[in-house]
């Protein structure tokens, strides 16, 4: 499953490269918040798996020296909630370091942990960095979706001498995936920058990333019943995006729809949508760009309110029909 | 001294049967009574000689007649043995304060001639650079932040002269002087304050910017680069290659909570790492009584080790600071220091420095504790160094700082071409959105 391909990812990683290291709370002796990195600790020791207090800002600014003084730590946060603790090292010691030292001091580090909604956690415990992060220059966002993403992603991430921001998703762990052949090699890496089209389609493409790639799926597919073939694209990557693919895509189908679970406000559907206008494809389309994202608003607990706050299939569905006007 | 030159004079004249009589010979040396005037030669940077005159042997010259010495116009260079100076002394210096520890320091420190002259020459370049960005930002060639460092040149040189270039070092945003004894040289430093292709980081990073091997900047984020020397320290500690980091932040920056947050990890994990506070009694505009519960700053770091050094002496400094670098490679654990030092300049050149401060306290200062002063004075009344080698290194330094403006004011702007360069490291080249649509930017690593 994707916990499982991500372990190994870091698993593989720690072997290859001694300079690899993970730090973050309960990451050595409680296996991991969510299991993440089970069985590393008992593998790598102390020196390489590092449990941390309780101290986002401190332990992020350490992670990020240590990157700047040569090693390659991988920073977990137990939610990217936590990160707006640390936000100041993430932006302001790892991204922006690069440029400003015209390229004297590289920072070669991986902050990960789960993005965006869970189950039930409520309000402060469930909000979508993709868009905060994607707005800074000299980071990249990765979102995985299955556990070949996962994997590939991963091990590229930590190959990167950049910052990588690595978004999951918690309600992702547990889902079994069919990972190929090829995706088993220590050497499997999936390259950061470049999108996946999912399912091939002629009439919407459907643009998403992280577990609304499942939603987009089954919209197709019921769609499908009607019909309506729809183009997924599994971005993959959130900074930098793979424009190409997207504008390939609307240009063969004339119609798109954005899928996020982040709030709409200024977000990766909003970023989308304004690069699609300003290139090629927006003379290809035949209706404006829908957004699907999640209701702006913070979330709520109660499970009816919960999950009338977040995309469901069939508003996906809704919007494809709105917009093939159908 | 003036019965050895004639005789010197007299016997040269028998000896090689001519009149060595030598005019015009150097600008760097005139002759003073009692001591005669002396070739400073040290170490660092050997002096040019003076110009040989065809009449005379190179390794002797002098005047061949007193009457001679007294002529104006009429200059004489003798060449003195070191036998003459004092090759070594040993000074007390201030017991430093300590916390949670069974001794500190040692009170005395030894310091040699080219040692002397060394810390000398760093802290007056140190100071000529600083003046020199002063002159340049009111001048407009600089602009943004500059944060001057004048006054505290001891905590600089002496931090320098007791760790290795391996060892590693971060500050704040008042580094230019760290910069320069990290190894990045005055035009470089310059060069980057006024934003041209030439300056360390090409113009890209400015005065809180700049970078060079184990010397990570440079920081704008009052307390950001505490936990990053800890990252460091572990990293040194990581690869066992006993290093050390040393942390440098200031008063303001000591009640940041993310300092609290390295001291805990440091002290956890024992990370070589030492943690100097440089207390120059006000943190922008607000003096240390008005911004902390408790100035005692050594003592800060609670569960940590602490030493309360004379910042102003940079005998104080070094020892300190060596104390703390066998203390921290011994696998002890961090260390804290607190650094009493003051700054001429106001935080920054938009603060004239004194509606939170009079200028009596200002001056009190410059005129009892100068650090470069209190140097000097030592090396003098120890017959350490003549005064003219003083005079002569000043010259030499004003000469070099003011080059380096030259080169600052005079080298060209980075080109527009590299706007969007050095995003990523070992990418192949992006693009960048420009301004609008239409402007597609390059970037390469």
């Amino acid at each position: 499953g994707f916990r499982d391909a991500l372990n190994q990812a870091m698993d593989e990683e720690l072997e290859r490269d001694e300079r690899v290291f993970l730090l973050g709370e309960e990451v050595a002796q409680y296996d991991g918040a969510y299991k993440v990195s089970r069985g590393l600790w008992k593998k790598y020791g102390d020196k390489r798996i590092i449990d941390t207090p309780i101290t986002e800002m401190g332990f992020t600014g350490i992670a990020v020296g240590a990157a700047m003084a040569g090693l390659r730590p991988i920073c977990e946060f137990m939610t990217f909630n936590f990160s707006m603790q640390a936000i100041d090292q993430v932006i302001n010691s790892a991204a922006k370091t690069y440029y400003m030292s015209a390229g004297l001091q590289s920072v070669p580090i991986v902050f990960r942990g789960p993005n965006g909604a869970s189950a039930g956690v409520a309000a402060q415990h469930s909000q979508c960095f993709a868009a905060w992060y994607g707005h800074c220059p000299g980071l990249k966002v990765v979102s995985p979706w299955n556990a070949e993403d996962a994997k590939g992603l991963l091990k590229s991430a930590i190959r990167d001498d950049n910052p990588v921001v690595f978004l999951e998703n918690e309600l992702m762990y547990g889902v079994p995936f069919e990972m190929s052949e090829e995706s088993q090699s220590k050497d499997f890496t999936i390259p950061i920058g470049k999108a996946k089209v999912e399912r091939q389609g002629t009439h919407v493409t459907m643009v998403t990333h992280s577990r609304y790639v499942s939603h987009c799926l089954d919209a197709a597919a019921v769609l499908a019943k009607e019909g309506i073939e729809c183009e997924v694209i599994n971005l993959r990557t959130i900074r930098p995006l793979d424009v190409d693919c997207i504008e390939t895509s609307v240009m063969k189908t004339n119609h798109l729809v954005t899928v996020e679970g982040g709030w709409p406000q200024f977000g990766v559907g909003a970023e989308i949508c304004a690069r699609v206008m300003e290139g090629p494809a927006f003379n290809y389309l035949d209706a404006p760009a829908t957004r699907v994202t999640g209701v702006d608003i913070p979330m709520p607990y109660a499970k009816i309110l919960e999950d009338n706050s977040l995309p469901q299939i069939k508003d996906i569905i809704f919007s494809v029909k709105k917009t093939l006007n159908v | 001294m003036q019965n050895m030159l004639t005789i010197i004079s007299n016997a040269l004249c028998r000896i090689t049967g001519r009149n060595v009589l030598l005019i015009d010979l150097s600008e760097y040396v005139s002759l003073t009574s009692p001591a005669a005037p002396v070739l400073a030669q040290t170490e660092r940077q050997p002096p040019k000689p003076p110009p040989v005159s065809t009449r005379a042997p190179a390794a002797e010259l002098v005047s061949s007649q007193t009457d001679q010495l007294d002529r104006p116009g009429s200059r004489v260079v003798v060449s003195r043995s070191f036998a003459d100076f004092t090759p070594q002394a040993t000074f007390d210096i201030k017991k430093c304060d300590v916390h949670r520890l069974e001794e500190g320091p040692p009170v005395k420190a030894t310091l040699t001639r080219d040692q002397g002259l060394q810390y000398y020459r760093i802290m007056q370049t140190v100071r000529r650079m600083e003046l020199k960005a002063d002159q340049l930002y009111k001048q407009k060639i600089i602009r943004g932040f500059c944060h001057l460092y004048d006054g505290q040149e001891a905590c600089a040189a002496g931090i320098e002269a007791a760790i290795n270039p391996s060892d590693h070092l971060i500050t704040a945003y008042r580094a230019h002087g760290y910069t320069y004894t990290r190894g990045v040289a005055i035009k470089e430093i310059l060069a980057e304050l006024t934003g041209r292709k030439g300056g360390v980081a090409k113009g890209k990073g400015g005065s809180m910017h700049m970078y060079a091997p184990h010397f990570y900047g440079g920081n704008g984020i009052v307390g950001a680069q505490v936990p990053l020397g800890a990252g460091i320290a572990l990293a040194c500690q990581y690869q066992g290659n006993n290093q050390v980091c040393v942390t440098l932040y200031g008063d303001g920056a000591a009640n940041q909570g993310q300092l609290f947050e390295a001291f805990n990890m440091a002290a956890l994990w024992k990370l070589p790492c030492i943690f100097i506070c440089e207390n120059n009694k006000y943190g922008m505009g607000t003096s240390v009584e008005r911004a902390s519960a408790s100035t005692d700053y050594y003592k800060r770091g609670d569960f940590i080790p602490g030493l309360r050094v004379d910042g102003m002496d940079v005998l104080c400094v070094r020892e300190a600071t060596q104390f703390a670098a066998d203390h921290c490679r011994s696998g002890k654990g961090p260390i804290v220091m607190e650094l009493q030092t003051y700054r001429y300049h106001g935080h920054s050149m938009s603060d004239p420095g004194v509606s939170y401060r009079t200028r009596e306290e200002i001056q009190e200062v410059r005129s009892k504790s100068d650090p470069i002063s209190l140097l000097k004075d030592r090396m003098l009344s120890n017959n350490m160094a003549a005064v003219e080698e003083f005079k002569e290194i000043d010259i030499a330094i004003r000469k070099e700082v003011e080059e380096a403006a030259q080169y600052a004011t005079s080298d060209p702007e980075p080109p527009l071409e590299e706007l969007c360069n050095h995003i990523f490291k070992n990418d192949p080249p992006l693009e960048v959105r420009g301004t609008h649509p239409w402007a597609t930017l390059k970037s390469v690593s």
